[in-house]
């Protein structure tokens, strides 16, 4: 599936997940989990061949506009409401290196907070030219950017007063199945994070911060679109020591 | 004090929540134009090697309610054995199967369906050979990490009784939570997120 063939893969097992960082399943604060939740021991074993291995996206399957939420959805000539925002960053792994040829996917809600779905109730407006996902795939160092607009902060059934803080879903693929993320990216300085029960899942507060993205002032566009970073680290794997792998260590 | 190890965290996971069909299917939900088509819609073409199977099944709650907001991937080798992927140092997979699908639950009952080829058997670490077996990974609207189980196949019990996966769940009646239903070409796979059926889910 890749057109880039040039890297020498890795093939080393990934690091055991950390399930104390990661949200559990049961998280009663936020109530569709408390059915959904598996509540027996998940079964514990090393990555096999299974794990290990996983689909690799190559850049040719891109189209012009994948990476332009204000543009992909639009009529020509016309573009889609809202503040215009660039979100940029590095796929990282575990060990700090670069996750070349990641496959990002992301979709949001418009600038009023509402999504383009038939459930979606919220009496926000539709805006016409926004659809409200893209995707885009890491280069060689890892790096990845897109242009949309930001989204807003939207009420939803939890709590008779709960709100999501304004946040992009994205969607991560590694080299690994064993990979294999979803995640939200939310914005520096929105007091609302905090009040969130599904960001509430999460235990450990330096992994919440972890999901805030900054404003950077360096990359902002003068008289065009701010700028966000958002870095994000997929599981690492393993060092193949003196196993006799082509790649080595 | 000592070196420090200076690994990152993994970035935590968060819930696909209700809207995943936008981001990851918008042509099945109704947002044309943006993709041609959507990743992972179809996995076979007519040159693809082995033997063409149909898998089916829901996602069901602990209410026993299947999921109709949730998203399903699953991974596999090749009809030969070989996974289509960099990380295949065995050989070379079929060009024409990535052995990677997406397919969303249906807003009418819930249902996902595949159509694949069976999968050949791989080796687990220590060389023995695996039963042939699907991974699947499951994503929703109140799931705040996605699941990792497997199927594997009903007409394959001698396969199945000398997997290496399946001889470690230690409460035997809950191996057949794995292990699909039905005949060959067409399996059903329900999996069950709580109960009695709970599905052996995997931190892998
Ligand atoms: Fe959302």
């Amino acid at each position: 599936m890749s057109d880039r063939q040039d890297h020498k893969p890795e093939t080393g097992a990934f690091f055991q997940r950390d399930r104390d960082w990661h949200a559990p399943a049961f998280t009663p604060g936020y109530k569709t989990s408390v059915l959904r939740s598996p509540q027996k021991a998940l079964l514990s074993l090393d990555n096999t061949i299974s794990e290990i291995t996983g689909p690799v996206f190559g850049h040719s399957m891109l189209g012009e506009l994948d990476n332009d939420l204000i543009h992909n959805f639009a009529k020509p000539g016309e573009s889609a409401i809202g503040e215009r925002i660039i979100v940029h960053g590095r796929v990282l792994d575990e060990r700090g290196r670069p996750v070349r040829s990641a496959l990002l996917e992301f979709w949001q809600a418009n600038a009023g907070g509402r999504y383009r779905h038939k459930k979606e109730t919220y009496l926000a407006a539709i805006d016409p030219n926004f659809g409200g996902c893209g995707r885009t795939i890491t280069d060689d160092e890892g790096y990845y950017f897109f242009r949309t607009i930001k989204p807003g902060a939207y009420p939803w059934p939890n709590g008779v007063n709960d709100w999501r803080p304004a946040h992009i879903h994205f969607s991560i693929f590694g080299h690994g199945f064993a990979q294999r993320l979803i995640t939200q990216m939310y914005f520096e300085g929105d007091p609302m994070i905090w009040k969130c029960p599904i960001v509430a899942t999460i235990p450990d507060r330096r992994a919440i911060e972890q999901l805030i993205a900054p404003l950077d002032w360096a990359n902002t566009i003068p008289m065009d679109a701010r700028a966000y970073k958002f870095d994000i680290v997929l599981r690492g794997r393993r060092s193949t020591f003196f196993e006799n792998r082509p790649e080595g260590n | 004090m000592v070196q420090e190890l200076g690994y990152l965290k993994e970035t935590a996971s968060q819930t696909a929540g209700p809207y995943v069909h936008i981001g990851l299917t918008p042509n099945f939900c109704g947002i044309p134009g943006i993709y041609k088509s959507d990743l992972g819609a179809s996995m076979v073409n007519d040159k693809t090697l082995g033997q063409r199977i149909a898998v089916k099944g829901r996602v069901i709650d602990g209410a026993g309610m299947p999921l109709k907001d949730a998203l399903v991937e699953i991974w596999q080798a090749d009809a030969g054995g070989l996974y289509n992927s960099p990380a295949e140092m065995r050989g070379t997979a079929d060009p024409n199967f990535p052995g990677w699908g997406r397919c969303p639950t249906s807003a009418e009952d819930g249902v996902f369906s595949f159509e694949t080829v069976k999968p050949g058997r791989v080796p687990f670490n220590d060389g023995r050979l695996m039963a042939p077996h699907i991974t699947f990974w499951i994503v929703a609207r109140g799931i705040n990490i996605g699941l990792h189980t497997r199927m594997y196949f009903p007409d394959e019990a001698s396969a199945n009784a000398e997997d290496p996966l399946l001889a470690r769940i230690e409460h035997r009646h809950r191996a057949e939570t794995l292990v699909a239903a039905g005949t060959a070409p067409s399996y059903t796979f329900d999996i069950h997120l709580q109960g009695e059926k709970e599905t052996v889910f995997l931190d892998i």
